[in-house]
C-alpha cells in the first residue's frame, strides 16, 4: 500500500510539473483555476466535511483574499503580504461566523452563512472608494521575487502549484494531528467527543476559521489569474459551486476535494462540444452522481484502489475466528 | 472522605429545571446505584456532575475538591469518566481509534499504548475487532468498547449510564459480569440501570430518585428488600 501511495504521489507530481509545459493558454488557465479551486475545496472540506458545519459563505471568504491582493498590490505591498492580510481577514471573519455556528446547525447554519455571503457581496458592490463597486478592480499584478517574475501564465501556474502544495501539506498535517482527530470526533458523535474531553466550542470555531482562511488563500491566488475581479465573482452561485465540489468529491475524505475540483472545473469544459446543452448535461450528471454515489466520486476511487491492491498486494481477508466471550479476569 | 459528594444540586435544560435538589455520596471502592422511574432525572444527574449541563444551585465535590460547573476535560484530568447511555461510539472510526480517542486529553505515549493493551486484556473481543469500524460492532460490543474507553487513564470514578439498555438477555449478563469484575479490582462506580433489581444486587449503596429529588436511600440490600420501593419500582 505504501509503495503504491509513493508511486501515485511521484506520478501526480510529475504530471503537475511537466504537463503544463505542453498546454496552450486556455488549458493552462483551466489547470491554474483547478488548483485554485482545489485550495478552496480543501478549506470547505475541513469546515463541512470534517467538522460537519455547512457554509454557504465560502465565496465571501474567498473575496477577502482577492480584494486584499488587488487593493494592496498598487500600494506597493508585496504579493505575499497581500495573501497574508487576505488570509488573516478571512480567518478572523471565519472565527466571527463560527460563533453563530455553535448555536445553529444544518439548514439554519446554511441560512446564516448564506446571509453573510450576501452581505459581503453588497459591501463589495457599494464600498466604491475601496473596492471599485460593481466595476471591480482591473490590472491586478502578479507576484515577483526580485528578478524572478511570475508574469506569464505558465510561470504563474507554477506559483499557484507551489501554494497548492503548501495548502495540501498543511491540511494533511492538521487532519493527522490531534486537531484532525478532534474534528472527526465531533462530526461523528458530538456527545461522545465532549465526553472524551474535546472542547466542542474551540474546535468548531477553529474548523470554521481555518476553512475560511484557506478560502482567503485561494481568493488571493484567484485575482491575478484573471487580473480582474468584481463582486459578481463572489456570489452565492460560487459558494454553491464549492459546496458541489466538496459533496461530489466525497465529504470528509482527503481525496474528495481533488476529485471534486477537477470534475466541477473540467467537466463543463469537456462538455462544451455539445454547444448549448452542456449545462443541462452537466447538471444531469451531478444529479445522477448524487443518486448513485451519495458518498461522492471518492467511492468510485475506493473501488478502483481496492481492486488494484487486492489483486496485486494482499490476499483476501481470512474468515474471522469465532467470538470468544469477553470475561473479565480479576487481577 | 467520600470520593464524590453531590450537595443539593439543581439543574436542567435551559429554563426547565429537572433536578430540584439531589444529594448523593460515593465512597471509594463502592458501587452506588441510582434508581427511579422514567423522568426522575437519573441521566440528568450524570450530565450535570460531568459538566455537560450547568449546575444552577448546589455543589459537586470530587476527592474533596470543588468541581461544580467544571468542564468534562477538567473532570477527566481529575480521574472521572462518563459512559453515556445509548451507543455512543464514533461509528466510522476503528475500535482502536475509538479507544485512543478515549485518552484524547493525554498525549500518545508508550504508557498510553500499554493502557490500551490492558483494555484489550479485559475485553479480548475488542482486540480481535481492533481494525473494524466501531459502528459495525453489535450493541453489546459497543457497550464494551465504551466501558473499555472509560477504563483508560485509570479513572478513580466511572459514571455508567444504563449500561444494558436495549441489550439481549445473554449480553446483559455479560455486562453485569464485567461490572462485578471491575468491582473486584476495586473500581468505584456510580451507575444508573433500568434493571433496578439486578443493579441493587451488586450495589453497596443506592439512591431512589423521584421527580428530580431524593426519595429513599440505603444499602443495596436494604433498598432491594424495602416494601415501598419494591411495590413502586421493582414491580414485585
Amino acid at each position: 500500500m505504501r509503495g503504491w501511495r509513493a508511486l501515485g504521489l511521484l506520478g501526480g507530481g510529475a504530471i503537475l510539473l511537466l504537463f503544463p509545459l505542453f498546454l496552450e493558454q486556455y488549458k493552462l488557465y483551466l489547470a491554474s483555476l483547478t488548483l485554485v479551486y482545489l485550495i478552496l475545496a480543501i478549506g470547505l472540506n475541513l469546515t463541512l466535511g470534517y467538522a460537519g458545519q455547512i457554509s454557504l459563505a465560502h465565496a465571501g471568504f474567498m473575496s477577502f483574499g482577492s480584494y486584499a491582493v488587488a487593493i494592496l498590490g498598487p500600494l506597493g505591498v508585496p504579493f505575499e503580504g497581500g495573501i497574508i492580510v487576505g488570509t488573516a481577514i478571512a480567518f478572523l471573519w471565519g472565527l466571527v461566523l463560527g460563533f453563530p455556528a455553535l448555536k445553529v446547525k444544518h439548514h439554519y447554519l446554511a441560512m446564516v452563512t448564506l446571509g453573510f455571503n450576501i452581505i459581503v457581496f453588497l459591501v463589495l458592490r457599494n464600498w466604491e472608494s475601496l473596492t471599485g463597486g460593481s466595476f471591480g478592480i482591473s490590472g491586478i499584478g502578479r507576484p515577483h521575487w526580485g528578478p524572478l517574475r511570475f508574469l506569464s501564465d505558465r510561470a504563474y501556474y507554477y506559483y499557484i502549484l507551489g501554494w497548492a502544495t503548501l495548502v495540501v501539506a498543511s491540511a494533511y498535517w492538521i487532519l493527522h494531528s490531534r486537531w484532525g482527530r478532534a474534528f472527526r470526533a465531533i462530526r461523528e458523535n458530538e456527545m461522545r467527543a465532549e465526553v472524551v474531553g474535546v472542547s466542542l466550542r474551540n474546535y468548531k470555531l477553529m474548523a470554521f476559521a481555518i476553512g475560511s482562511a484557506y478560502a482567503g488563500i485561494g481568493g488571493a491566488l484567484f485575482a491575478p489569474l484573471l487580473t480582474y475581479i468584481d463582486p459578481g465573482a463572489f456570489t452565492l452561485d460560487r459558494s454553491i459551486q464549492f459546496l458541489m465540489m466538496v459533496v461530489m468529491g466525497g465529504l470528509g475524505r482527503f481525496e474528495g476535494p481533488f476529485i471534486g475540483a477537477v470534475v466541477v472545473t473540467l467537466l463543463p469544459e469537456l462538455l462544451r462540444a455539445s454547444e448549448g446543452f452542456y449545462l443541462i448535461i452537466f447538471s444531469l450528471a451531478v444529479i445522477l452522481m448524487m443518486l448513485f454515489m451519495p458518498k461522492g466520486l471518492v467511492a468510485a476511487w475506493d473501488w478502483m484502489v481496492c481492486r488494484l491492491t487486492r489483486r496485486t498486494v494482499s490476499p483476501a481477508h481470512p474468515p474471522p475466528p469465532p467470538e470468544p466471550a469477553a470475561v473479565l479476569e480479576p487481577e | 472522605m467520600a470520593l464524590l459528594e453531590v450537595h443539593d444540586i439543581h439543574a436542567g435544560y435551559g429554563k426547565m429545571e429537572i433536578l430540584h435538589g439531589v444529594t448523593l455520596k460515593v465512597e471509594p471502592g463502592q458501587i452506588v446505584s441510582i434508581i427511579g422511574p422514567n423522568g426522575a432525572g437519573k441521566s440528568t444527574v450524570f450530565k450535570t456532575i460531568f459538566g455537560l449541563l450547568p449546575v444552577q444551585q448546589g455543589r459537586v465535590l470530587f476527592a474533596g475538591e470543588e468541581v461544580t460547573n467544571r468542564s468534562p476535560e477538567v473532570l477527566l484530568r481529575r480521574g472521572m469518566t462518563f459512559v453515556p447511555q445509548g451507543r455512543n461510539v464514533f461509528p466510522l472510526m476503528t475500535v482502536e481509534e475509538n479507544l485512543l480517542l478515549g485518552a484524547y486529553i493525554r498525549k500518545r505515549s508508550p504508557e498510553l499504548l500499554a493502557e490500551v493493551e490492558r483494555v484489550y486484556e479485559t475485553f479480548p473481543i475488542l482486540r480481535e475487532k481492533r481494525k473494524d469500524r466501531a459502528g459495525d460492532l453489535s450493541g453489546g460490543q459497543q457497550q464494551m468498547l465504551e466501558m473499555g474507553r472509560s477504563l483508560l487513564l485509570q479513572p478513580r470514578l466511572i459514571l455508567l449510564d444504563e449500561p444494558t439498555l436495549g441489550l439481549a438477555p445473554l449480553v446483559f449478563k455479560e455486562i453485569f459480569r464485567i461490572i462485578e469484575g471491575l468491582r473486584k479490582r476495586g473500581q468505584t462506580i456510580l451507575m444508573v440501570e433500568q434493571n433496578a433489581a439486578k443493579a441493587l444486587e451488586i450495589s453497596d449503596y443506592a439512591y431512589v430518585l423521584e421527580l428530580g429529588k431524593n426519595r429513599y436511600e440505603g444499602s443495596g440490600e436494604a433498598i432491594r428488600n424495602d416494601g415501598r420501593v419494591k411495590r413502586l419500582y421493582l414491580g414485585r
